[in-house]
């Protein structure tokens, strides 16, 4: 067997007992990266020296039986939007292609005080900016299930590598679905929390009032293994939450015979692939017939989401990307004059994508559109919120798709700008509302893809939608499939 | 149309963005597309909402101003496009 297959509590169970050590188990994942990456293309940067140190001085914590932890040796890959100290960081824009960050995201000091390896990189949609991963400065990643299909986006660098065993679990970032959604895609678990939950400092900023950390994994107790360890306030970021995080494990329990699932009517319209809905139905009647009270309930303000999400975002990013102006760090051009050299620099070090939503943000919050735009866009976001509270007085957890098909392929809607929005109709609304929600497999379509099922709970429940999440995968295998990388 | 080429390049010059002339009326043409989706926003009577702060905190986060870190700098130049000394330089503002 690889090693490299084995999920995080797994690993970190033989690790335990000693019976593997992290430096083969990291040996193995770097075998498995040099063996499919090329078809894959999930990192952008490896750190193959510092992550085999790093696995070495794990080892020794074991042998001593010294701070051991659930990460101590085990191999995680990370989205190239969070600092690494002394590793190379480019959020897969060219304005940052050699930055190396003089300190590290909270989340990432928290995985190395851990003991965790790590192990690289990995793409992503330049700045976090879209749903396919294809808008990377670099590279488009490539979907381990097929590889002519986009691997979902924006952490799809992240999501790939979990799919594709060349890491044990990943983090990733989610604005709109970014973690939700390329989990579906690639068929594995990603988990968005409470926004405020884990710190976003040292993560480069996108949205900042909806950027959260969360983890993407191989089952449901890996997320809550990986959430548990970066999770908790953070004074370096005055948005983090407060509130003290449970033990996330205890609540994988597998009892959902009180629970109350809410099935919104917005979520199942027209226009979604008939097989998600279908898996969506059938994983809703599983969860049923396991004990859990099925509530048809309302979120009237859906249909607005998709176009409030890129107001705010947008107006958010475009104030955030205003420090990229070649002065302090990253690309600066030679121009004539001081205005020219930012115009410049701001031309060749972005991508499409960005200018595109820095334009429209620039645009909303311009003299003579903020009332049209950005407060309209505010105060319906506050109706999309109470539609969310409202819901949550007749149910425990919400149950949707996570996209309305399956992952599309490479360049279908690079085109079409809009369409390639409305892709995150089912997550989008989440994040404007703030509250978790966990994308998990539950089926694959007629092609092999696989599908996603959308988990959603109340403001810092995480452990409610990580109890109904682990008692759907307890039900069924979805969870056990692996791409196979040798017929492609 | 919601909005014209002349638009594009004012915003353009308000987000220190050069554009080619193909990217002013591409991006014309897209933005006045996504515009128009936007404007179903307007089916809805808001004049009763407030505008949204926070999604979970109703209060600000205050703490004490005082120094918690040392800034080194030369881990903070290593990235600048030019340095001198310790110093960021930039392009001449005033001739």
């Amino acid at each position: 067997m690889n090693l490299a297959t084995l999920t995080l509590h797994e690993a970190s169970d033989k690790l335990g007992r000693r019976e593997i050590s992290s430096r083969e188990l990291t040996e193995e994942v770097f075998e498995r990266i040099d063996a499919t990456d090329a078809a894959v293309h999930a990192y952008l940067t490896l750190a193959r020296d510092a992550a085999l140190a790093q696995a070495k001085q794990a080892d020794e914590r074991l042998k001593q039986n010294n701070s051991v932890t659930p990460l101590l040796g085990i191999p995680i890959a990370i989205k190239d939007n969070f600092l690494t100290r002394g590793l190379r960081t480019t959020c897969a824009s060219k304005i940052l292609g050699d930055f190396i960050p003089p300190y590290d995201a909270t989340a990432v000091v928290k995985l190395r005080e851990a003991g965790a390896v790590i192990v690289g990189k990995t793409n992503l949609d330049e700045f976090a900016m879209g749903s396919s991963s294809e808008n990377s400065g670099f590279f488009p990643t490539r979907n381990p299930w097929n590889r002519e299909r986009i691997p979902g986006g924006s952490s799809g660098g992240s999501a790939a590598a979990v799919a594709a065993d060349q890491c044990i679990a990943a983090l990733g970032t989610d604005t709109g679905g970014s973690i939700r959604q390329p989990a579906a895609c690639c068929g594995v678990v990603g988990f968005k929390p409470t926004y405020g939950r884990v710190s976003r400092y040292g993560i480069i900023a996108f949205a900042s009032s909806m950027d959260q950390v969360g983890p993407l994994t191989k089952d449901v107790r890996d997320s809550s293994l990986l959430l548990q360890a970066i999770a908790g306030n953070d004074p370096a970021d005055s948005t983090s939450a407060t509130r003290a995080v449970p033990n996330l494990s205890e609540a994988l329990n597998g009892d959902i015979k009180a629970l109350r699932i809410g099935v919104p009517k917005e979520y199942f319209v027209s226009g979604m692939q008939a097989e998600v809905e279908q898996a969506v139905r059938n994983a809703i009647e599983r969860l049923a017939k396991n004990g859990a009270t099925i509530e048809a309930i309302s979120l009237p303000h859906t249909e607005y989401a998709v176009a409030v999400y890129y107001i705010v975002a947008t107006a958010e990013a475009s104030s955030n990307l205003a420090r990229y102006d070649g002065m302090r760090f990253g690309h600066r051009a030679d121009a004539k004059d001081l205005s020219e050299t930012y115009r410049v620099s701001r031309d060749q070090g972005f991508g499409a994508e960005v200018k595109r939503r820095i334009m429209l943000g620039t645009y909303a919050l311009s003299a003579g559109y903020y009332d049209a735009y950005y407060l309209k866009a505010q105060r319906v976001r506050r109706l999309i919120k109470k539609d969310f509270d409202e819901a949550f007085k007749h149910c425990d957890v919400i149950v949707t798709p996570t996209a309305p098909t399956t992952a599309f392929k490479i360049g279908e809607k690079t085109q079409d700008p809009l369409q390639m929005y409305l892709s995150d109709v089912y997550t989008i609304s989440i994040n404007l509302a703030g509250v978790p929600a966990l994308s998990l497999p539950c089926g694959f379509d007629g092609a092999g893809m696989p599908i996603g099922l959308q988990i959603i709970g109340k403001h810092f429940d995480e452990s409610t939608v990580l109890r109904t999440a682990h008692a759907y995968e307890q039900a069924t295998e979805w969870h056990l499939r692996k791409p196979r990388m040798e017929d492609r | 149309m919601k909005l014209t080429c002349a638009d594009v390049r004012r915003v353009a010059v308000l987000a220190r963005l050069r554009l080619t002339e193909d990217e002013e009326s591409q991006l014309t043409a897209q933005l006045d597309a996504i515009l128009v989706y936007m404007d179903k926003l307007n089916q809805i009577d808001t004049s009763d909402v407030e505008p949204f702060s926070h999604a979970t905190v109703t209060t600000n986060a205050f703490r004490e101003d005082r120094v918690t870190n040392q800034a080194d700098a030369d881990a903070l130049l290593a990235n600048a496009p030019d340095r001198d000394g310790t110093f960021f330089k930039v392009p001449k503002i005033i001739e």
